[in-house]
């Protein structure tokens, strides 16, 4: 248990680097990213987990970055948007953002991407959404589907449309 | 947002004694409501005992048939969980109405139930408020009240109760495994949640310093032919207005059993015993689904308010339940 008021040092990967850092624990995910690591992939939009513009990979899962302390990421392996190109190869969701338009002033872009990869992997697991039906089944690439997966991820250039056809083409229709 | 001390026990004892020793302490769980609550000033406390590694990551098979569910299970992996998904169809689709895929992955089972109720004034603390601060008055009294209680509220608190999980469990007879200062018990889930009366500031039986270890859903062979509808203000990522969890068990043309539960019309998960009473034993049909809302909503007092009030809920409920009951009486078995 640290003091009131006390540091805490951690160990994390961020976008597949080592880092070691200090941090208060009042100290968000985001807020290290960004403020303390030099990390600006991922965005503060609200700060209060309603718009999906800090979302990350957080050992492979798609999480807000605004709402996960940092002190609590010990070990942690931690992608932005920025990770899943590492070597500017694009990832296949990157790509089909691209080529379906799938922004516009581009805020919102790296939450969307990291949601859009993290929706890869649960749809690759078969995990069902709130408009699976019957919710016993395997999901299927239907608008719906994609829509109520990237629910948690606001755009308000209005580029949805755009985003729903990028997703489609990076997981299923390929 | 206030400083305060982190820790991680070793072990789910240590992190009881840690809390209950210190009466401004908090667990964490997945933070997604506690995070946002230090950064309001809804929540301050002094230090923070972080539980997610303390308790079971586990689904299991229980000596009687039933799921026991550790409360370290975020919410993505319970709804994703094929036995969950066969056996208790109402769970699962809780768990996808609630939040939003990122949240879910962070949400722990333990936690979900224990969230604070989203009323507007209890979130904006420069309102009074009698839940964050008894005594101090209710600004909801008055106020915006679309999203407030029709039943069991009080004058101190008209909040209702966010969690959509927390519905289908109070529908399926759960049971709450509960490490405290004292060692392990065992609570009713319809027990769990209190009504608000004269101190709304207590959202449920637990003392300082209890954790949440697991739920036990009881092996409930017709909870295959369950559900959960959800109505609210947007398709996706908002919270009920009215929730209805049900499963239904049909023999010889009758309903031989039934369990309902409503979300988003009272300070606790409602469960509807009186309108299991009207159904059991009957033949399933319309007039009887709707005769069945109405005993359960005698006694409701929907509230006036500056954005009209919450008196839709009746109606609302009343059409959900029908039509919940409707689906679930006309589908196959087995589905």
């Amino acid at each position: 248990m640290t003091t009131i008021g006390g540091a805490y040092a951690l160990e994390l990967r961020v976008d597949g680097t080592a880092r070691r850092v200090s941090v208060d624990p009042r100290r968000t995910l985001l807020d290290l990213l960004r403020d303390q690591l030099g990390v600006y992939s991922p965005k503060k939009g609200c700060d209060h987990g309603q718009c999906g513009a800090c979302t990350v990979l957080l050992d492979g899962r798609r999480v807000l970055a605004c709402l996960v302390l940092a002190v609590t990421c010990e070990g942690a392996e931690v992608t932005t948007a920025a990770g899943l190109a590492p070597d500017g190869e694009l990832h296949p969701v990157q790509q089909a953002f691209l080529e379906h338009d799938g922004f516009q002033c581009g805020y919102c872009t790296p939450g969307q991407i990291c949601s859009a990869a993290g929706l890869l992997t649960e749809f690759a697991e078969g995990a069902p959404s709130h408009v699976t039906e019957p919710v016993t089944r395997d999901p299927q690439w239907t608008d719906d589907e994609i829509a109520e997966r990237m629910s948690g991820n606001l755009c308000r250039c209005g580029a949805y449309a755009g985003i729903v056809a990028a997703v489609r083409q990076a997981g299923g229709d390929r | 947002m206030k400083p305060f001390a982190y820790g991680r026990p070793a072990t789910a004892a240590e992190a009881v004694d840690a809390v209950a020793g210190d009466p401004a302490a908090a667990f964490l769980g997945g933070g997604t409501n506690l995070v946002d609550h230090l950064k309001l000033g809804v929540a301050a406390p002094r230090r923070i005992v972080d539980v997610t590694a303390l308790t079971s990551t586990e689904i299991r098979e229980d000596a009687d048939g039933g799921l026991e569910i550790g409360a370290g299970v975020r919410n993505s992996d319970l709804a994703a969980d094929r036995r969950v998904r066969e056996r208790y169809p109402v769970l699962a689709q809780a768990l996808l109405s609630g939040a939003s895929a990122q949240l879910r992955n962070m949400a722990t089972t333990g936690g979900n139930p224990l969230q604070r109720t989203r009323c507007l004034y209890f979130q904006d603390v420069t309102t009074p408020c009698n839940k964050r601060k008894p005594g101090e008055g209710c600004s909801a009294l008055g106020g915006a009240t679309r999203q407030h209680a029709i039943i069991g509220a009080s004058e101190h608190c008209v909040a209702t109760h966010p969690s959509d999980l927390a519905v289908a469990l109070s529908a399926l007879d759960a049971r709450v495994h509960v490490l405290g200062p004292g060692g392990d018990r065992e609570v009713p889930f319809t027990d769990l949640h209190r009504l608000p009366g004269d101190r709304p500031d207590r959202d449920t039986v637990l003392e300082h310093g209890d954790l949440i270890t697991a739920f036990t859903v009881p092996a409930l062979p017709w909870a295959r032919r369950s559900a959960y509808r959800k109505v609210r203000d947007r398709a996706s990522y908002a919270f009920a207005l009215v929730s209805v969890a049900a499963a239904v068990s049909i023999v010889d043309d009758k309903i031989d059993d039934v369990r309902i539960a409503l979300g988003g019309v009272a300070h606790k998960p409602w469960r509807a015993h009186r309108a299991e009473d009207v159904l059991r034993g009957e033949r399933a049909e319309e007039a009887l689904f709707r005769a069945a809302a109405e005993a359960e909503l005698a006694d409701a007092r929907p509230l006036d308010g500056i954005d009209g009030g919450n008196a839709f809920k009746l109606p609302l409920v009343t059409r959900t339940l029908t039509a919940v009951l409707r689906d679930l009486t006309a589908e196959e078995p087995g589905r």
